[in-house]
C-alpha cells in the first residue's frame, strides 16, 4: 500500500517544492528584482544606467539591512506558528526594547541599558507562555493583550523618563548602519542568530517538540511532553528575539519612538507564511521566512518606486501578499 | 407481514470503501411491539440503525413504513414519517437552554414537561442550560422529547447505558406502557436481563446479516449468543505460537477499587511481569476510561494504582511513563504526527523531557529506532510521512514508539480494530514475546477471539465494574461473550 509511487507527477512535484520551500520563492525574489530593473533601469545593474559595476553591492546591501530585523521577527512568527500559534507581541517588544535600551544607555550606561531591554522582552515572553501553555488562552488574544498592555507600560514608562534624553549605544549605530565590504554589519549578528534558529528548528529535542505539538498535541502529550513546558520557553525565546530585532532596529533607525518596529509585525507574519510556515501548524522554514522577508523589503521599495500613493501602496501590498501565498498553496496543497 | 406492521426494513446492505459493515440486514416492527436489536461488537447495530432514522443512505434494500416504500433520506424525514431515534450520545445541544433545543425540533412544550415528570426527572428548569446538566438528566430529556413527538416507531440505541437502576426502571416502565398503546419500539442493548424483561421479540445480527429472529422466553440468552457468534473458524488463526515465559509473583500493577465518574463504578485487578491481561467488555463498558486512567490522562474519582508496590498518583501521561507505564490508544489518529516522518515519531518520547531539549542524539536514535522498525517489520517505503503509510504500518508505528524505549507495563487499546490480518498475526506473537521478556500487558480488544490467542487472564467488565477474571487460554468465545453480556452469573442456572 505505498501510494507515493501511485502518485501523478504534479502531485511529486508540489510535494517537492513543500520539502524544500526556498527554491520557488528565491525565484520570485529574482522575478521581482527583474521588474524592480525594468521598472527603473540601472538600479540594480549600474553598467546599464552607464555607471561602474555589474550589480550594485550598494543595493543589494541595503536590501539585506532592512530585511533583516524583519526576519529577525518573522523568526518569532516561524518558531511560535510551528505549534500552531502566532506572536503579535513581537513589534510591540521589539518597540519597547529599542526606547528602553535608549533611554537607559544615557543613565546607567549600554550594558545594563542593553540587558534590561532584553529582560523586558524575556517577561513579556514568559507571560505569553504562560498564558498560552498554562492558562490556554489563544496565542492571538494572548499576544494581543499583552503587547497592548506592554504598549501602555511604556507610554507611563516616557513620561518618568521625558528629562532623561536618549543615546544610541555604539555598538548598535555600528551593526546597525556600519558596512563591512559593502555589506550591513547586521549580518555580523543576523548570520550566527540565523544558525542558531536553524540548528534548534532542525538538530534539538526543543525544535523536535515544536512541530510535534504543531502536528498532533495530544499524540505528544502521549509521549509524555508537557506542553506547557515547551510553549513557556517557546514564548520567552521569541521575546528574546523580537527584544534583540527591537535593538538592531534601534541601531539602523537611530531614534526612539513609540512606535518604532510596531509596523514591522504584520510584515514579518506575512513573510513567514509568504516562506511556507503553515499557520495551522507542524510545517515551516526559517530559510523561508528569510526569502519571504527579502520578497516584501524589494515589494516595498518597487511600490516607492512607482510612486504610488500611501493609500494605494498599502493595497497593493496587501493585494500581492495574498496573491503570493494562494499560489504558493496551489503549487504546494498545504495550508 | 400482517396489517399491524409498522416498519419493515429488508435486505439493507453498506459498504465503506471496501468494508462492508452490513449485507443483508432486516427488521421489522408492529404496533405494540418491542424488538430488541443485538449483536457482537462490529456486526454493524449501528450502521443499521443510521440507515433505519435516515442519517446513512443504503446501498441496497428497501425501508417500508406501514407497507408503503419510504424515502428516509435525512433524519427530519424520518421524523415526519414517525420515527424517532435516541441515540447513545446525547443529541441537545450544550450551549443552548432546554426551551431552545425544543423549539430546534418543534417538540410541543406541555407534553415534554409531562413525560419529564412522568420519567421521574424533578425540578427541571426550561431555562436550564443543557451543558450543565448531568448525562443522565440529558438522556432523559431526550427520551422525553422523542415521546413528546408522539412516534410510531421509537428507536432507543443503549437507552440505560449512564443512567441510575431506578431511573432504568422508569424508563422501561415508560416504553412498556407506550408499546402497550400502540407505539413500535425497536431496543438496541447490551443487557439481557433489561431485553428479557422488555422485549417481545429479538432481531439478531452478524457480521452484517440478520441472522435470527427469536421469541423472548425463559433461556433464549443462549440462542442469542449462539446467533451473536455463528460458526467462526479461523483455524489458521490459533496457530499463533504462544509461548509462555514465567509469570512473575509480585503483581506490576494493582489496581484496587477503581470508580471514574460516571461510568466506571469499581474496578480491581493485578498484573504481574510476564503476562498479558485481556479485557472482555462490550462497548462503552467503561473501559475507555480505565484505560485513559492507568495512562495518566485522568485520575480516579476513587481507589488507587500501584506500580511497583508504590500507589500513584499520576498526573499527566508523563508520570505515567516515568513509571514505565506506557499507553497505545484506539484510534491511531490520536497518538501519530500525520505529516512527521517514522523516524520523528517513533522518536517522539526520546525529547519528552526537559533535559534532553537540547542536541538530539542522532546515532543513538536512530539505532534505536531501526531496531524497532527491524522487529516490527514495518514497510518505511512511504517514511516521509507517517500518513501515507497503510493502517497496519502506522498502528505498529506507534507501538514501535515504545519498543524503542522500553517496556515494563504496556496498555494495548483496541490494537488490531481496522487492520488487515497479516499485520493482526504479526501482533499477536509480538505482544507475546514482550510478555516473555517480563513486560506486563494489558490487551482490551473489540474481537473476542483474540482473546484465548493473545492473552493468559482476561478480566471481564460489564457496567463499569470487573464481573469476572477468568483464564483466556481455554476460554471459548462462547464463554467470553456471555462473560461480556454479564451472563457468568447465570450460568448455572441456565
Amino acid at each position: 500500500m505505498n501510494m507515493a509511487t501511485t502518485d501523478s507527477s504534479m502531485v511529486r512535484f508540489g510535494r517537492f517544492l513543500r520539502d524544500n520551500p526556498v527554491i520557488p520563492l528565491l525565484a520570485f525574489l529574482v522575478l521581482m528584482i527583474a521588474v524592480l530593473e525594468v521598472i527603473r533601469p540601472g538600479i540594480v545593474t549600474p553598467f546599464r544606467a552607464g555607471r561602474d559595476g555589474l550589480i550594485s553591492t550598494f543595493w543589494v546591501g541595503n536590501l539585506i539591512k532592512f530585511a533583516i530585523p524583519l526576519a529577525m521577527l518573522a523568526a518569532c512568527q516561524v518558531l511560535t506558528m510551528l505549534t500552531a500559534g502566532i506572536d503579535l507581541s513581537a513589534g510591540i517588544v521589539a518597540t519597547v526594547a529599542a526606547f528602553v535600551c535608549a533611554t537607559l544607555s544615557s543613565i546607567w550606561g549600554p550594558v545594563p541599558a542593553v540587558l534590561i531591554a532584553m529582560s523586558m522582552g524575556l517577561v513579556v515572553g514568559v507571560v505569553n507562555g504562560i498564558g498560552v501553555g498554562v492558562v490556554r488562552v489563544h496565542p492571538l488574544i494572548m499576544t494581543l493583550g499583552t503587547g497592548l498592555i506592554a504598549t501602555g507600560c511604556m507610554q507611563v514608562y516616557q513620561r518618568l523618563v521625558i528629562n532623561a534624553g536618549s543615546e544610541i549605544p555604539a555598538v548598535l549605530s555600528w551593526l546597525g548602519t556600519g558596512r563591512t565590504l559593502s555589506m550591513p554589519n547586521g549580518l555580523f549578528l543576523f548570520v550566527p542568530f540565523a544558525l542558531f534558529v536553524f540548528w534548534l528548528m532542525r538538530f534539538t529535542g526543543f525544535g523536535r517538540l515544536l512541530f510535534a505539538l504543531g502536528s498532533n498535541e495530544n499524540a505528544a502529550k502521549l509521549s509524555g511532553v508537557r506542553a506547557w513546558q515547551v510553549y513557556v520557553a517557546l514564548y520567552a525565546l521569541s521575546g528574546l528575539i523580537a527584544a534583540l530585532a527591537g535593538l538592531l532596529y534601534l541601531g539602523m533607525i537611530r531614534q526612539t519612538s513609540l512606535s518604532l518596529a510596531s509596523p514591522l509585525l504584520l510584515p514579518s507574519v506575512a513573510a513567514a507564511v509568504i516562506g511556507g510556515t503553515s499557520i495551522f501548524g507542524g510545517r515551516g522554514s526559517f530559510a523561508g521566512a528569510i526569502v519571504g522577508a527579502l520578497i516584501i523589503r524589494v515589494l516595498d521599495t518597487m511600490l516607492t518606486l512607482m510612486q504610488m500613493p500611501e493609500g494605494a501602496r498599502t493595497m497593493l501590498f496587501g493585494l500581492i501578499i495574498l496573491t503570493v501565498t494562494a499560489i504558493y498553496v496551489r503549487i504546494t496543497g498545504s495550508r | 407481514m400482517n396489517a399491524n406492521q409498522i416498519l419493515d426494513a429488508s435486505g439493507i446492505a453498506k459498504s465503506f470503501g471496501a468494508v462492508k459493515a452490513l449485507v443483508d440486514a432486516s427488521l421489522s416492527v408492529s404496533e405494540g411491539e418491542i424488538v430488541a436489536l443485538m449483536g457482537a461488537n462490529g456486526a454493524g447495530k449501528s450502521t443499521f440503525v443510521k440507515i433505519i432514522t435516515g442519517a446513512l443512505t443504503p446501498d441496497n434494500g428497501k425501508v417500508l413504513i406501514r407497507g408503503k416504500q419510504a424515502r428516509v433520506g435525512s433524519p427530519a424525514e424520518a421524523r415526519r414519517s414517525g420515527l424517532v431515534p435516541v441515540y447513545q450520545e446525547p443529541s441537545l445541544i450544550p450551549d443552548l437552554d432546554v426551551a431552545d433545543n425544543l423549539r430546534l425540533t418543534d417538540t410541543p412544550i406541555a407534553p415534554f414537561e409531562r413525560w419529564v415528570k412522568e420519567l421521574g426527572i424533578e425540578g427541571l428548569s426550561l431555562s436550564d442550560m443543557v451543558g450543565d446538566l448531568p448525562l443522565a438528566t440529558l438522556r432523559i430529556l431526550d427520551l422525553a422529547r422523542a415521546l413528546a413527538s408522539e412516534p410510531d416507531v421509537l428507536l432507543l440505541d443503549e437507552m440505560t447505558a449512564a443512567l441510575p437502576s431506578d431511573l432504568v426502571e422508569r424508563v422501561l416502565k415508560v416504553t412498556r406502557q407506550q408499546a402497550d398503546k400502540g407505539m413500535g419500539v425497536i431496543y438496541v442493548s447490551h443487557r439481557f436481563n433489561e431485553i428479557s424483561e422488555l422485549c417481545d421479540r429479538a432481531t439478531v445480527l452478524r457480521d452484517g446479516q440478520t441472522v435470527g429472529d427469536l421469541v423472548i422466553e425463559p433461556g433464549v440468552e443462549d440462542r442469542a449468543v449462539e446467533l451473536m457468534l455463528g460458526q467462526r473458524l479461523d483455524l489458521a488463526a490459533r496457530e499463533v505460537n504462544k509461548t509462555r515465559g514465567t509469570i512473575g509473583d509480585t503483581p506490576r500493577v494493582r489496581v484496587k477499587g477503581v470508580a471514574i465518574a460516571p461510568k466506571v463504578t469499581d474496578i480491581s485487578f493485578d498484573m504481574f511481569p510476564g503476562e498479558v491481561l485481556g479485557v472482555v467488555a462490550l462497548e462503552g463498558q467503561g473501559q475507555d476510561e480505565l484505560f485513559e486512567c492507568l495512562a495518566g490522562f485522568m485520575p480516579p474519582t476513587a481507589g488507587s494504582i500501584e506500580v511497583n508496590g508504590t500507589t500513584t498518583a499520576f498526573r499527566h501521561p508523563a508520570d505515567a511513563i516515568a513509571a514505565g507505564v506506557k499507553f497505545v490508544p484506539g484510534d491511531r489518529a490520536d497518538a501519530l504526527l500525520a505529516q512527521r516522518s517514522v523516524r520523528e515519531n517513533i522518536a517522539l518520547p526520546f525529547s519528552a523531557r526537559m533535559s534532553s531539549w537540547g542536541w538530539l542524539k542522532m546515532r543513538h536514535e536512530r539505532e534505536r529506532v531501526e531496531h524497532a522498525i527491524d522487529r516490527l517489520q514495518i514497510d518505511t517505503r512511504a517514511q516521509g510521512e507517517v500518513q501515507r503509510l497503510s493502517g497496519g504500518n502506522q498502528q505498529k508505528v506507534t507501538i514501535g514508539r515504545w519498543l524503542a524505549t522500553g517496556v515494563e507495563t504496556l496498555l494495548l487499546f483496541d490494537p488490531t480494530r481496522g487492520i488487515d490480518v497479516r499485520t493482526k498475526r504479526q501482533i499477536y506473537p509480538l505482544v507475546r514475546e514482550l510478555a516473555e521478556q517480563g513486560s506486563s500487558v494489558l490487551f482490551y480488544t473489540s474481537e473476542l477471539e483474540e482473546i484465548p490467542l493473545a492473552c493468559d487472564r482476561a478480566v471481564v467488565i460489564f457496567n463499569g465494574r470487573v464481573v469476572d477474571i477468568i483464564d483466556a487460554e481455554n476460554a471459548d468465545e462462547q464463554t467470553l461473550l456471555r462473560a461480556a453480556y454479564g451472563l457468568t452469573a447465570q450460568e448455572g442456572a441456565a
